[in-house]
């Protein structure tokens, strides 16, 4: 066999290695040095394998209650979290609450996150008359606070699984829309998208090589800080009784059942609510400790 | 300048159109005929047949919406479900509750956040900053409906200092200014304010930091100026950026208090919203959602406005 072979391989070699030590490799050396964000990355991940394999963890049957172990407080023998107050373990119900907490946290922003980039890109990279259709639309939105719309498109639609995840993507779309549109303006006049277009690429092209690679960064960033803001707002909805049905666990739900109990057993109805506000400080930080480390500006 | 302001004003208009035409529709997609949002379920057929003539919900959508426009513009939202008060009447007492919390708990996040944010910006890499960064990230992503429940817990349950609930002794809702009236604002408003709290010290924090890099800012000082005449001019830069966003969270509290209302039963727009979801009492959501945002959208104007008159940097853009 030749050199020339042997040579090809060893250039392509020396890409991967030159790839490696790129942009993303720097990222993650900055975020290997930074303690707040691998701690917090280590807690969502315990978290997240805890609620996949609830069913493996949970000592007790999640809908299984007793009348004769009502509210038990902390640190019961067997039920170390307490009874809540249909007399099921609380160790359970978080671990399977989680789920759907977790499920409807991130499914709308992922939702917002692919119609919100579509739109923004798009009005960004046009411009003109399609710009202004699309972002004095996001402005409407924009002139509701996101809680209230929540609230009402899900209050309108009545209470529901469905119905919440619609309305919590709907008030994510246009934050995102702003964000995409943003720096796809900034990234649209840069002298490699121009070097492209008089080349002759195509509007989709360039986009689809020049322009998603650098924002889609930004765009991610921010919505992994909106992951923190849809999991309050998510669990304040089922809080509300618009977003999950009992029996079904779930926490904002759980914390809205367990309110009558704060007189009894206080600390036990406290606990989703905490579950709540952990996962929602380990998105914030992760997303603040990403946005360092990728070096996004905004 | 004054064509700025005549231009931003008039932009307020077909923004409040659009609000106007999202709060419409929410009946719209309302599950069910939206008839239903008008007459009790139980009414007979031909009441119900008059009645969707006379609101004129026969004819086409854009039409019904001129006509729907037509009555908000006079002030009369529509007759609550389960009442059969008018919107309006209930609205207008639960909006004075909820400004009057949204205010303080907007005072209070603006000492907070300008003190917190102000330290931290100036004195940056310091534990004091670590300190306000930790309290603005904790503010921004603590369910506050949960603070509210720890807040009663600590406060209410286990101390006794506070009451739990309500707006009044004895369930009553008339106002006083006096502390047997304030003790119950007390949690709500201090629950409400982390909020902002945590967002205005994250803001000020940026823009005390940015300033502060400033070459003018070295100029002051060599020129000699103590660090508290420093300060002023920092403050002096830093005002016009701080006070749009303390003023939106103005806006933010009124559209958001409805889980911290919830918690404390404030007779507010909060409590009349969850209650108008569970009865499913339309015209009530509606008519609330309408006005909470009409006020957003006009809070918005304002802060705009005096923004410009504030910085004249602003009126080239």
């Amino acid at each position: 066999m030749s050199t020339a072979a042997e040579a090809e391989l060893a250039i392509q070699a020396k890409a991967t290695l030159a790839k490696g030590q790129g942009y993303w490799a720097g990222v993650f050396k900055r975020v290997r040095r930074d303690p707040v964000t691998l701690v917090c990355a280590g807690i969502l991940l315990i978290m997240f394998l805890a609620i996949l394999f609830a069913p493996l963890l949970a000592p007790h049957d999640p809908y299984q209650g007793s009348m004769i172990r009502r509210l038990r407080g902390l640190q019961t023998a067997g039920y170390p979290l307490g009874t809540d107050e249909l007399g099921r373990d609380m160790v359970t119900r978080l671990l399977y609450g989680g789920r759907l907490s977790w499920f409807m946290g991130i499914v709308p922003v992922v939702l917002a996150f692919f119609i919100g980039t579509t739109l923004g890109v798009t009005a960004g990279y046009m411009g003109g008359k399609v710009n202004m259709m699309i972002m004095r639309t996001t402005d409407v939105f924009y002139a509701f606070p996101s809680v209230l719309l929540a609230v009402a498109i899900s209050g309108a639609l009545g209470a529901g699984i469905i119905n919440a995840i619609l309305a919590l993507t709907l008030v994510f779309i246009p934050q995102i829309i702003r964000v995409a549109e943003t720096v796809t303006q900034g990234v649209r006049n840069l002298d490699f998208v121009d070097a492209a277009r008089s080349s002759g690429a195509s509007g989709f092209t360039i986009v689809r090589v020049h322009v998603l690679g650098n924002v889609l960064g930004p765009i991610f960033v921010y919505a992994t800080n909106l992951i923190s803001v849809c999991m309050i707002l998510a669990s304040g909805l089922s809080f509300l009784g618009l977003g999950t049905k009992p029996p079904e666990p779930e926490w904002g739900l759980m914390l809205n059942t367990l309110r009558t109990a704060i007189y009894v057993q206080p600390w036990v109805a406290v606990l989703p609510g905490a579950c709540i506000f952990v996962t929602s400080i380990c998105f914030n930080l992760l997303s603040d400790g990403l946005r360092q480390a990728m070096d996004v500006k905004g | 300048m004054i064509l700025y302001l005549i231009r931003r004003a008039l932009y307020a208009i077909p923004i409040a159109l659009a609000v106007g035409f999202v709060c419409f529709m929410l009946v719209q997609i309302a599950p069910g005929d939206p008839i239903n949002a008008i007459v009790p379920p139980d009414a007979p057929g031909d009441v119900v047949e008059q009645v969707r003539r006379d609101y004129g919900l026969d004819k086409p959508l854009p039409v019904q919406f001129g006509l729907w426009l037509f009555k908000v513009v006079q002030g009369d939202l529509g007759r609550s479900l389960a009442t059969g008060r008018s919107v309006w009447s209930d609205l207008s007492t639960a909006i004075g509750n909820t400004l009057m919390l949204a205010c303080c708990a907007s005072l209070v996040g603006f000492i907070m956040g300008c003190t917190l944010g102000g330290l931290a910006g100036t004195f940056r890499g310091t534990l004091l900053d670590r300190f306000a960064t930790g309290i603005a990230v904790a503010g921004v992503s603590v369910p506050h409906y949960w603070l509210g429940m720890v807040m009663v817990v600590i406060f209410s349950v286990q101390l006794n200092w506070l009451p739990a609930m309500g707006a009044g002794p004895g369930g009553s809702s008339d106002w006083a200014w006096d502390w047997e009236h304030f003790q119950f604002l007390v949690l709500p408003t201090i629950t409400l304010s982390v909020i902002p709290t945590g967002i205005v010290t994250r803001t000020v924090r940026g823009i005390v930091a940015e300033i502060m890099n400033q070459e003018f800012v070295v100029a002051l000082r060599g020129k000699g100026l103590t660090t508290f005449q420093v300060f002023l001019h920092v403050v002096k830069n830093a005002a016009p950026n701080a006070l749009a966003v303390i003023g939106l969270q103005l806006g933010y509290l009124m559209g958001g208090s409805i889980l911290v209302e919830t918690v404390f039963s404030w007779p507010g727009t909060g409590l009349l919203l969850n209650s108008a979801i569970f009865q499913r009492d339309l015209p009530v959501l509606q008519g609330t959602i309408l006005v909470l945002a009409m006020f957003f959208v006009a809070l918005n104007l304002i802060v705009d406005l005096i923004q410009a008159a504030l910085d004249p940097r602003i009126k080239r853009a």
